[in-house]
């Protein structure tokens, strides 16, 4: 972070949230030696020893003694933790086992050789990767390095001791870890112990001492680590103060660049970066370009781009892929300013003289237009040993059926077709060429020749226009110039001609196949372009979360040709479980699904290419919003050893993206649902509440009230108010009653309880029973009663219809002004049997026909507000209407006749009602 | 209470509720005007002088609330709000919004006289009352600041005078939470009701006979206090 003057006196809050991350994780200490056998075990062992004394809970979860006594003796009356048999290529391996270290949690565990690499199919590759799990469990750790083993000195260390060393450690363990103990040891006693046996057997110890263990290799590899080692304590010193915001002489806000190239020496760029990166304090960065070339590098070659760029995110670089154009040092620089870098690391260019001078030099321009910024050219040393057995690999690695699809490297590879087509272009282009040459000069018939070459470039590319360049200057000589037949020339200025024109025609296809090869790019782009905005108008459309699934595992299988897993967590469980996947019956092994979980947890990549579970056959990546993560998706390829190169991470990750934006979409419109239905109940809640607390107190209050009323002031009112207030207390006892009543109705119809009988019934009995019932209400009305005497019995529940019919009837009263009529007419007809029930008052509002049956609602238009009742009266007649087999409905009356309005209630029954035989008619 | 008691105004959509107000209050002496909704009550405020007003909250055409906000601040007519709604936001909302007082339904005439009878009182001393308060043993002169019980001086600490004081001043009213905090506190933070629950309890320690069942200074759950008058 580049430090700004005015946030020098305040810690800086990534200083802090580091210290805070810190302290929930175990602690980390290493004992480092220069060298093996210079005494880390032994003086681990002592300082777990002296712990377990003040009563620290410690195990050894891994402890290599080597045979060594001492050691040996040491490490008794501690706990030691059984190791986990690992099979691997018929070997069983005795492994760490984390997950027995997990459940036994120790406060401190020591694990030997931290730089180990685990046998395949365990958890982690690396052991460093275990002891991180263990940090962040919490468990404290003890563990051993060897300086030669850090990444960063990787290439210095085999400068030194000519040997390679394979198995490393990132430097960011070693900078994090709390704690580090150097175990120092001069050359000549470390020497000295060798040769007394107590660091390898003795014939091995002769052939060590021979070669690694030199004085020499053992004095630069004790500088090594004593200047890494006080080189991190500086580090700590800057770290302490930054938190403790004491200002202090701070390095200038360095930013470090390194370019990335698919070239075996690109690793070594990447450590060096990040040696320069930690001297300097600064940030740095791993860039690589893709250009049109990047199309044609071999599988290798894209591997070895991503496993390099993978080291530098390792080491802690932000890796960064951009697209190139035709002047990559124009792209870097260009990175380089809008980033503020101040540093540019770049290898030396392995090319031969004369391609540079050809195509220019990246290096060159670099140096030369780079302003303000430094730029380091590192040569590589190492580089060029390897080069050849980097070439092997490559070329072995297309032998192998394994290798990509994508279109193979080298330039003259191309169908042969197409050396036939250009031969044939050739051949027209001299034909041509004879047939004008005696109209036109020459040197114009070079023009035709031009013509085949740029069309061979065009179609073919470099290959095929290259050969087509030298066969039309052959042509060209042999058929045009003089002595015509032969391949001498005579005039000396045809012979500059004729090599003006064989330049100008390699240019011209080298040109033009460059252009072709962006066009492919651009055209390539353009296609994942449409595809992915296909992709994404395609899921804006999907409703289905089941839908969504399938169409973007199918549309990954196909951008991706690899086969496709998505996983969602279980919404009952929370368990993973794959929802979709192409081919639809892909399996998962034990190993995928722990991966995925693994994925899922931690929100990272994991599995194939990634730290964490390599040993699985897919790669698995989180599928994240802005919000949280909403699933899991896993991709494979058939090949045994598929990795995903950067452009085709990108556009995993681009897929992914929309995907997961559009699961969420559909998961916030279901939640979108429910939350209305929630309102929908809260609604109808608090309708139920205001009915109660306004329905059920106003009777309540004018009973307490006129009795309290009479109670105290009785002796003060005449007979006439006593009687009056008397009487109000009855009528709102049954009014209360009659709200009680169908509050009681209204739950037997809730909870389903209701079973109408059918017996025979007559609707003028019904109607009078509830006309009688209703007498006080309907006191201040009319009524009319249409009912054919012919109308047969009914097959009906007598109770339940006599309630509709009552409640049509108050709801009548209530909402018609008094002396109006209210009208009671049934109908038979030949498929339906009609009774309804009409009123001259206001009628209903058209958009509330159908609200009025709804529990709680009420039509305002009544005015008086006390009146309204239960909001349960129309509710429970379509209740009850519904149960007998009927249906009942509002309609407004609308009869120009009549002249009259008001609202009319139709209930409505099959005339399957009718009871098969109409004792009254039969007689 | 002589005849002319007062003019009360009753604004109530349930002619029931009306009725029977009339005739209980009627006896008492009362005039009682009648109005079924909010735009009636408005029109015979307008028209007609009216001492005190029972207001129902729940209105055809409106909210009760429309009526006090109407009236207040410019007019000081006594409000006693009659509702259904028994949930304290309601009562408090119509405290807060000026109502003096507030009856729930169902409810016992007796208790609705008397709190029109103290609506009605306090504003007789609003408009220069008696400056002494007394209730049972306890008197308040709040003119020279002195507070017997039994005719013994009590001490009180300055805020614990402040809150004697409002109630006091607001004798037989309902204070709601927020207007004890405002006046005494100069706060509106109703998390510092905690506050004035350890003041008002440290007053019924030394003002109450037996502070646990309280006589002087009466709870009103989820609203407020009130100071009971004899």
């Amino acid at each position: 972070m580049p430090e700004t003057l005015q946030n020098e006196n305040r810690p800086s809050p990534e200083a802090l949230l580091a210290e805070a991350r810190k302290e929930k994780r175990g602690k980390l200490k290493i004992f480092l030696g220069a060298a093996p056998g210079v005494g880390k075990t032994y003086e681990m062992l002592l300082a777990a020893r002296k712990k377990k004394k003040d009563g620290v809970d410690v195990c050894v979860g891994v402890v290599e003694t080597h045979g060594r006594k001492e050691t040996e003796a040491l490490i008794e009356g501690l706990e030691i933790l059984p190791r986990q048999a690992v099979e691997y290529k018929g070997r069983v391996l005795q492994e760490m086992d984390i997950d027995a270290i997990l459940k036994r949690r120790p406060q401190l565990v020591l694990v030997d050789e931290l730089a180990h690499t685990n046998a395949e199919g365990s958890r982690h590759p690396k052991r460093y990767q275990d002891v991180e799990e263990l940090l962040n469990a919490g468990i404290h750790v003890y563990s051993t390095l060897n300086i030669q083993h850090l990444e960063s000195l990787n290439d210095v260390v085999a400068r030194i001791t000519r040997v390679r060393i394979r198995e490393t450690v990132p430097d960011s363990i070693f900078d994090t870890a709390d704690d580090v103990e150097v175990i120092d040891l001069t050359p000549d006693e470390l020497i000295q112990r060798l040769r007394e046996g107590k660091v390898y057997a003795e014939q091995q110890a002769q052939r060590a001492l021979d070669h690694y263990f030199k004085p020499g290799n053992l004095t630069a590899l004790r500088e090594l680590a004593l200047r890494r080692t006080a080189e991190r304590v500086d580090d700590q010193m800057r770290q302490y103060m930054r938190t403790h915001a004491i200002s202090g002489p701070w390095a200038a806000a360095e930013r470090v660049l390194v370019c990335v190239n698919e070239s075996v020496a690109a690793a070594g760029l990447v450590r060096a970066a990040k040696r320069a990166a930690d001297r300097l304090d600064a940030d740095w960065f791993a860039v690589y370009f893709e250009t049109p070339r990047t199309l044609h590098l071999s599988a290798a070659q894209h591997e070895r781009v991503a496993q390099t760029m993978f080291l530098a995110k390792q080491l802690g670089a932000e890796t960064v892929t951009l697209p190139g154009g035709r002047h990559i040092a124009e792209d870097v620089l260009r990175f380089a300013h809008d980033n503020n870098i101040t540093q540019i690391v770049v290898g030396k260019s392995a090319r031969p003289w004369w391609f540079e001078w050809l195509h220019g030099s990246v290096v060159h321009d670099l140096v030369k237009h780079a302003t303000g910024i430094n730029v380091h050219v590192l040569t590589d040393e190492l580089g060029d040993k390897v080069k050849d057995s980097a070439r092997k690999t490559d070329a072995e690695e297309q032998d192998d059926g394994s290798a990509r699809t994508a279109p193979a490297p080298g330039w003259l590879h191309a169908d042969p077709k197409a050396y036939i087509y250009t031969v044939v272009a050739v051949a027209i282009a001299t034909l041509f060429g004879r047939a004008v040459v005696s109209m036109v000069d020459l040197p114009n018939v070079s023009l035709v020749f031009l013509a085949a070459v740029l069309w061979s470039a065009a179609r073919y590319g470099l290959g095929p226009s290259l050969f087509a360049s030298v066969l039309s200057t052959l042509c060209y000589n042999f058929f045009f110039i003089e002595p015509i037949y032969t391949f001498t020339v005579a005039d000396p200025s045809q012979l500059l001609a004729l090599a003006f024109f064989c330049l100008a025609a390699g240019l011209t296809s080298t040109l033009t196949v460059r252009e072709r090869q962006f066009a492919e790019t651009a055209r390539e782009q353009a296609r994942t372009t449409a595809e992915l905005f296909g992709f994404a108008r395609k899921l804006s459309g999907v409703r289905k979360l089941d839908t969504l699934l399938a169409t973007t595992a199918g549309q990954v299988a196909t951008m991706l040709k690899a086969e496709v897993s998505l996983l969602t967590p279980d919404l009952n469980s929370g368990a993973l479980k794959q929802m979709a996947a192409v081919p639809v019956d892909a399996k998962l092994e034990a190993a995928d699904l722990a991966a995925a979980a693994w994925c899922w947890d931690h929100a990272q990549p994991t599995g194939r290419g990634t730290d964490t579970l390599p040993g699985s056959r897919r790669l698995f990546l989180p599928l994240r919003t802005g919000q949280g993560k909403v699933g899991v998706i896993g991709v494979s390829r058939p090949a045994k050893n598929f990795l995903l190169n950067p452009a085709e991470r990108r556009l995993l990750d681009a897929l992914g993206d929309l995907a997961a934006i559009a699961i969420e979409r559909i998961r916030l419109a279901k939640d979108v649902d429910q939350a209305r239905m929630l309102a929908e109940t809260e609604k109808l809640r608090s309708a139920l509440l205001t009915s109660i607390s306004h329905d059920l107190r106003t009777p309540l209050a004018l009973i307490i009230g006129s009795l309290s009323s009479l109670k105290s002031y009785g002796a003060l009112y005449d007979e006439k108010t006593r009687e009056e207030m008397l009487s109000t207390g009855i009528d709102e006892a049954e009014r209360l009653n009659r709200y009680v009543a169908n509050l009681l109705d209204m739950t037997q119809l809730d909870a389903g309880a209701l079973k109408p009988k059918r017996e025979p019934c007559d609707l003028h009995d019904l109607v009078g029973a509830a006309l009688r019932r209703c007498a006080k209400q309907l006191a201040q009305h009319k009524v009319k009663l249409s009912i054919p005497a012919s109308l047969p019995m009914l097959m009906l529940d007598d109770v339940l219809m006599e309630q509709v019919l009552a409640n049509l009837l108050d709801n009548a009263s209530k909402y018609t002004p008094a002396g109006s009529t209210i009208e009671i007419v049934a109908a038979q007809y030949k498929f339906s049997l009609l009774i309804s029930v009409r009123d001259e008052g206001p009628g209903i509002p058209e958009g509330d026909l159908q609200r009025v049956f709804d529990k709680f609602f009420r039509a305002r238009e009544g005015g008086d507000r006390g009146r309204g009742g239960t909001g349960l009266g129309l509710a429970i007649c379509r209740g009850f209407v519904e149960a007998m087999g009927g249906r009942i409905y509002a309609r407004n009356r609308n009869d120009p006749q009549a002249a009259t309005k008001g609202a009319e209630f139709v209930i409505e029954f099959s005339p399957e009602v009718i009871a098969e035989r109409p004792r009254t008619e039969v007689a | 209470m002589s005849l002319d008691a007062g003019r009360i105004l009753v604004v109530d959509d349930e002619p029931a509720i009306r009725r029977l107000l009339r005739s209980t209050l009627g006896v008492q002496d009362y005039v009682v005007l009648e109005a079924a909704s909010v735009a009636q009550a408005l029109e015979v405020l307008e028209r007609e002088k009216v001492d005190l007003i029972i207001l129902d909250l729940g209105l055809p055409d409106g909210d009760g609330f429309e009526v006090i906000n109407k009236l207040r601040p410019d007019s000081q007519v006594p409000i006693v709000v009659l509702s259904s709604r028994d949930d304290e936001r309601g009562k408090v909302q119509a405290l807060d919004a000026g109502a003096d007082d507030y009856v729930t339904k169902p409810f016992g005439v007796e208790e609705l006289v008397a709190r029109i009878r103290a609506a009605l009182r306090h504003r007789v001393q609003a408009q220069g009352g008696k400056p002494v308060f007394q209730c049972e043993g306890l008197a308040v002169d709040l003119v020279h600041r002195r507070i017997t019980l039994n005719g013994a001086e009590v001490k009180l600490s300055p805020k614990e005078y402040d809150i004697l004081q409002q109630l006091v001043i607001h004798a037989g009213k309902v204070l709601t939470h927020r207007h004890l905090l405002r006046e005494v506190w100069g706060s509106e933070n109703d998390d510092d009701v905690a506050y004035l629950r350890v003041y008002i309890r440290q007053l019924r320690g030394k003002l109450e006979a037996d502070p646990a069942q309280p006589t002087l200074i009466l709870t009103e759950p989820g609203v407020g206090y009130r100071l009971r008058v004899s």
